[in-house]
């Protein structure tokens, strides 16, 4: 059944779909509480991927949109599904937004199935890489020909829009919400029934050039590939309850700051995570905030307020310099899978602006620690996260820095904890922020707005402020 | 020390307050961040007045073609008990309402006094609530109240609505044109703005009757020309951002004491007060000018004189401001370029950038000119 | 041409008057003497477009045989109207909305030039959408991208004081200058919109006369005052603009013009229908990716052909300018399933820009345009970039001592991929749309 147009009215609880009935796959009511909420928590997400392959499977529909929080098993799912429906005989495409994604995606179904024929599909003058390639299964290619015949073939967006001449029954879209309607719309002839996988809670996909011309149309090329689907059909939306990445400490956080229609909470419980420092060495001013950030799973460095120019001295030495002595303390961290060391691999330092990134990399981090912008660090995970908030050293707001997908991004990588390096001053400069905002007709209100979400992480930071 | 409002009343030198209204509470979100407007609209300071004294009037001002139009929309859509308006919302939003009364409650025998329209208003919309889903309802010129800074606001929405869904709905009607279903981002903006706080106060007026305040809906029905005629047409609009950041700028209104407690207890803005003095007692409250001001505020032309004689990188835009990384003048800017004044530590940063830009354009600026030559 | 439109307060396109023309000596003054009525409205129309479209039209007499892949005939010039400001622009988009759908015939009859007209002044519009089009240009942004004012952006936006700062009268600052420039009296808004004091004071009692006496010589005279002012004012910027020298690209972007002006012209020549009112799934997506084509090359060239706006890039990271200190141009190396070693010079220069680029980073030649290569390595001051192509015909690589500039800036010209058409819409947009075919209600849409 599609809906041609959106009706004008959408309901409390789908902001973003004014069509489109939302099919609870699992109650988010569960306490996690204990080891008992763990269990119970596998047993909703191991429902709710069944409930998703039912419901694609079952054809009943030509689209499902599956919206994942953080860390919730996306991945997992699009790998599941993948070997479910090869399994039964049925060749697929799988879109991904980055060559990273496709490459991680591709290793993964390899692994868990190495007799499947898996068709890497790249650009002209692209190096796959070695954890790719080593599978027997996997032929890689730029042309099409060459993998067509492979049971899956995965690619980029940008690669699937010159690919034509082939046609698939099932398509998986990953990072979808990342995905701009317009590169949908160059593959869509390409596949019968899709399922969209996503995080709608990240950033925005975004344009150099003015796009107003569009606002409003059901079929404005800058929305998500989610949303446009979303507005002209009436897909099921399912959603993955649990997330097993952010601990029991960030859980309510996120979901209440940047999924405030659609809670989530932590896979595990407090007590199930901790982080701890092995090697004690002398005393150093980083160790406040790394002791707040192990102890509480949140900390927020505060330097003296401040404006400053985007690449601020004092902010950019403090990410590298927690980073370093962050290494040097021995970090192990204790989660429900077992005990590990934090190594630089596991650290990520996150900002908003690429000078930012090439200034903190300049200022020395430890071989291996991953220095980047929230744009690049959608999808990562890491143990521990430093952070350069957006908002940090400004006079003044701007749309950039408020938008709630690059906090969000920002915030939720952590498996344990997330430092937050910040001048004092933020909720003076959200006080002061003019709503001048410009409004067009017909264009969906986007939830959550990114002057609240930006308040309610800095209000619940304001308990682990740790002056730098 | 005073009460807030003996201040304020002080303030003013005596004369009576301007009444908020819709428009002057919209603009609160304008520029949230300066004191001097904050103390200025919290006194109920008639703002242009002040500028005329000051010698720096804003130029405000709407055209008679504009507001002659208006007019005969507004009076166009209203007509026979707003057929119009019933028509669109059967027709564009598609909903059935079955049988419409229209209530003018500004028909009150003659009378028109506040008060009375306002206590009309209210036993309407009570009737209406209890009523229940059996008679769709319009009514016109309704009047709510709404407490704002102390003082009583009254506010007039164009029409309020009930019975889509079971819910009021505030109508705005606006002559802005809806062009193949778009309009001027900026005028829909100030509009959403406006018609959230009539949403805002009606659902203060429910909450305060004990009825639900969820039964006031956070869409608002926008009625606009459609195309290039004088055709109406109804859309849609959530106001549930406007709402939230209305709910944060009104409860910031109350905290005025904090400003207040920084100035001279003398301090009076009377306009009988030479310029030169009024201007004076002006500057003791800190502005936070921006050039966006100019079309938003009475005031922003006196601001803008005065951040120029300064010297002030205010003048240069919100943008190029941050950029300048906490430098305040034009004149620090120059001087840390030309290497001509020692850098604290702080400024060493944006020093180093200046002066880097400043070689390469000296570089091509002296090409270019050996070119010439 | 300039063109310089004034519209009645309150609506949305309805024209009050204009002034228009090719000669700063002789302009053409245009009057709607009752704005509200609609016969005089579309008169205005019929009399603007037998100035505006023996211009425009005007141009479609020599042709060039362009060679290559896409062998194609293209006029020698094009049209290029110019307007005060942005709202200018946004008025020309209006005007051609409200007109292109008009029929000669049927219930509502305009003069038959009114809606090619209307096709003409979408097509200028459409085409100024796109970065490095000149067809279609709003003063201020020309003014604002070669001089840098001491106000902000917001009151760039006007052209008085935008002019002011650029060239004060002698005696003044520039400051001054534009303070004194922001009387309405003396410097009328440019336009579409009026001054408030002047509807009340002047407009309405003038368009009063002409409803009591027939007459529009006080709307006439009422608008003169208006339009003169920034009449002059255009035309000082014009002379200011052409003053500058001409940058690299600008023949291939006004190659671009020409070329879609030639397709216009033939497919009106056909009778090709209005655009629709708003784009189709299809349309938009092509019609974005074109944007971001243009603005990407747009911006790369900029900065290619002027070392100023280089310095932009090169302050924030993006592109270094140096020496090559040291060139090994016979480098060859054997690329990941390659058959032969292949050369990849690599160039080592020397630069004292804060370079933010990192290795593997791709970037690009300034002085060879359209020729790539990779960052290898940066070892402080020192930074080595291994040349990729552009190799073959030899002049490819910069010898020990030349002064280079890289950059990640990219000219574009990515082939774009294929977009369904609108009868093969898939279903993720809305499947098919319904053909859109220009009705009678189009034709007669109420312009009250």
């Amino acid at each position: 059944m599609t809906v041609p147009h959106s009706t004008p009215y959408s309901t409390p609880h789908s902001t973003r779909f004014p069509t489109g009935g939302t099919a609870e796959t699992a109650d988010s009511a569960d306490s996690a509480g204990g080891t008992g909420g763990f269990g119970s928590a596998a047993e909703a997400a191991g429902r709710a991927t069944a409930a998703i392959l039912a419901d694609f499977a079952g054809g009943g529909h030509r689209g499902v949109i599956v919206d994942s929080p953080p860390g919730a098993g996306k991945s997992t799912l699009v790998v599941t599904s993948t070997l479910e429906l090869a399994g039964a005989g049925e060749r697929l495409m799988i879109v991904a937004q980055t060559n990273e994604q496709v490459d991680d995606l591709a290793d993964k179904i390899a692994m868990r199935n190495p007799a499947l024929t898996v068709g890497r599909l790249h650009k002209d003058g692209f190096q796959v890489p070695e954890r790719v390639v080593r599978h027997p299964g996997v032929t890689a290619s730029k042309k099409i020909d060459d993998v067509a015949s492979c049971a899956v073939v995965l690619a980029t967006a940008d690669k699937w829009a010159y690919v034509s001449g082939h046609t698939w029954k099932w398509a998986i879209i990953d990072e979808a919400y990342q995905m701009r309607s317009d590169k949908l719309l160059a593959i869509a002839a390409l596949f019968e029934q899709a399922l969209f996988v996503g995080d709608p809670g990240q950033l925005d996909p975004f344009s150099v050039v003015d796009t107003e011309r569009w606002a409003g149309l059901a079929w404005d090329p800058m929305q998500s590939a989610v949303a446009v689907s979303a507005r002209l059909n009436d897909l099921p939306v399912h959603r993955l309850p649990v997330s097993w990445r952010l601990p029991a400490s960030a859980a309510p956080l996120i979901s209440e700051a940047f999924y405030p229609f659609t809670p989530f909470r932590s896979g595990t419980a407090h007590g199930d995570r901790s982080l701890e420092f092995t090697a004690a060495g002398f005393p150093a001013s980083w160790d406040g905030t790394l002791d707040e950030a192990a102890a509480t799973g949140w900390a927020l460095h505060e330097l003296p307020s401040r404006h400053t120019i985007r690449t601020d001295a004092d902010a950019v030495q403090a990410c590298a310099a927690l980073a370093t002595r962050l290494l040097r303390r021995g970090p192990v961290a204790h989660d429900e899978h077992g005990s590990h060391v934090v190594d630089a691999t596991r650290i990520a330092i996150g900002a908003a602006h690429n000078d930012q990134v090439a200034a903190i990399r300049a200022a020395g981090v430890p071989p291996g620690v991953t220095v980047d912008t929230a744009n690049r660090l959608q999808g990562r995970e890491y143990d521990v996260t430093i952070v350069l908030h957006p908002l940090s050293g400004r006079r003044d707001a701007t749309a950039f820095h408020l938008e709630s997908g690059r906090l969000c991004v920002l915030t939720s990588r952590h498996r344990h904890a997330c430092v937050v390096v910040a001048r004092a001053g933020i909720p003076e400069l959200l006080d002061a922020h003019p709503s001048t905002g410009r409004v067009r007709l017909n264009v969906p209100v986007k939830f959550p707005d990114g002057w609240e979400a930006n308040h309610a992480v800095l209000a619940h930071l304001a308990a682990h402020r740790v002056p730098g | 020390m005073n009460s807030p409002n003996h201040r304020l009343d002080a303030l003013r030198g005596g004369v009576a307050p301007v009444d908020h209204n819709a428009r002057t509470i919209a603009a609160l979100a304008g520029n949230p961040g300066c004191d001097r407007r904050a103390v200025l609209d919290a006194a109920g300071i008639h703002k242009q007045s002040i500028a005329v004294h000051l010698g720096h009037p804003a130029p405000f001002g709407q055209s008679p073609f504009a507001l002659d139009r208006a007019r005969a929309f507004e009076e166009l859509v209203k007509a026979d008990g707003c057929a119009h308006l019933v028509r669109l919302l059967r027709e564009t939003l598609g909903l059935s309402v079955p049988e419409v009364a229209y209530t003018d409650i500004a028909d009150v025998g003659g009378n028109t006094a506040h008060q009375l329209r306002h206590t009309r208003t209210l036993a309407e919309l009570r009737r209406a609530a209890e009523d229940g889903e059996r008679s769709g309802t319009l009514f016109d010129h309704p009047l709510l109240k709404l407490p704002v800074a102390g003082h009583e606001v009254y506010l007039e929405p164009s029409v309020i609505a009930f019975q889509i869904r079971g819910r009021f709905h505030i109508v705005e009607i606006k002559s802005f044109a809806v062009i193949d279903g778009t309009a001027d981002s900026g005028q829909v903006a100030a509009a959403s703005r406006l018609s959230a706080v009539y949403v805002y106060a009606l659902k203060a007026l429910f909450r305060a009757e004990g009825i639900d305040p969820d039964r006031v809906s956070h869409e608002v029905v926008l009625v606009c020309p459609k195309d290039f005629a004088n055709h109406p047409t109804a859309t849609l609009l959530d106001v549930r951002q406007q709402l939230a950041s209305l709910n944060r700028q009104l409860s910031r209104l109350t905290r005025i004491d904090r400003i207040l407690d920084h100035l001279p207890p003398e301090l009076t803005f009377s306009l009988e007060q030479s310029p030169a003095e009024l201007a004076r007692a002006i500057r003791t409250v800190e502005a936070r000018y921006a050039p966006e001001c100019l079309s938003a505020c009475e005031m922003a032309y006196f601001c803008r004189a005065d951040a120029r004689v300064c010297g002030s990188v205010d003048v240069l835009g919100r943008a190029t401001r941050d950029e300048l990384g906490g430098l305040e003048s034009i004149d620090a800017v120059l001087d840390l370029t030309a290497g001509d004044r020692l850098t604290s530590p702080e400024q060493a940063e944006i020093a180093d950038q200046l002066r880097y830009v400043r070689a390469v354009y000296r570089e091509h600026a002296s090409a270019g000119a050996e070119a010439v030559a | 041409m300039v063109f310089i439109p004034l519209k009645l307060a309150g609506e949305a396109a309805a024209p009050l008057g204009a002034m228009v023309g090719t000669d700063p000596a002789e302009p053409h003054l245009l009057v709607v003497p009752q704005p509200r009525n609609r016969d005089l409205r579309f008169a205005f129309m019929s009399e603007l477009a037998q100035i505006m479209l023996p211009y425009i039209e005007g141009f479609a007499t020599a042709k060039e045989t362009v060679s290559g892949r896409n062998e194609r005939e293209r006029y020698l010039d094009a049209p290029q109207v110019i307007v005060p400001g942005r709202r200018g622009v946004e008025f020309v988009r209006l005007l051609g909305r409200s007109t292109r759908f008009r029929r000669s015939d049927g219930p509502y009859p305009v003069d038959p030039s009114v809606p090619v007209l209307g096709q003409w002044l979408t097509f200028l519009y459409e085409r100024g959408e796109l970065a490095g089009s000149s067809a279609l240009l709003a003063m201020t942004d020309a003014l604002s991208l070669h001089w840098a004012t001491g106000q902000s952006p917001m009151e760039d936006a006007n052209l008085a004081t935008l002019l002011a700062w650029i060239s004060p009268p002698p005696g003044l600052t520039g400051q001054e200058a534009a303070a004194a420039a922001e009387n309405p009296i003396d410097r009328p808004p440019a336009g579409p919109d009026t001054d408030p004091g002047f509807d009340a004071q002047v407009l309405q009692p003038a368009i009063r006369a002409y409803d009591a006496s027939g007459s529009p010589a006080l709307v006439r005279q009422a608008l003169r005052t208006q339009l003169e002012p920034t009449w002059r004012l255009m035309w000082e910027a014009v002379d200011l603009m052409r003053a500058l020298p001409e940058a690299a690209s600008v023949a291939e972007r006004w190659a671009i013009d020409r070329d879609q002006y030639t397709r216009e012209v033939t497919r009106l020549a056909e009778g090709g229908p209005p655009r629709g009112r708003r784009d189709q799934a299809g349309p938009a997506a092509i019609r974005l990716w074109d944007m971001e084509g243009a603005q990407q090359s747009y911006d790369a060239q900029r900065a290619y052909d002027d070392p100023l706006v280089m310095t932009e890039h090169r302050a924030a990271g993006k592109a270094f300018t140096g020496e090559a200190v040291h060139v090994d141009a016979d480098r060859k190396i054997l690329l990941p399933g390659g058959k032969k070693p292949v050369p990849r010079p690599l160039v080592t220069v020397r630069t004292s820009d804060p370079v933010r680029l990192t290795p593997g980073k791709r970037v690009f030649s300034v002085h060879r345009r359209r020729q790539s290569g990779e960052i290898v390595e940066i070892d402080g001051d020192l930074i080595v970039v291994q040349l990729n192509d552009q190799l073959a015909k030899g002049a490819g690589v910069p010898t020990p001592g030349d002064a280079v500039c890289f950059t990640e800036l990219d000219l574009g010209g990515r082939i774009r991929p294929g977009f369904p058409t609108g009868e093969e819409t898939p279903w993720t947009h809305g499947g098919p749309p319904a053909a859109y075919v220009p009705t009678d209600e189009d034709a007669v849409e109420a312009w009250s």
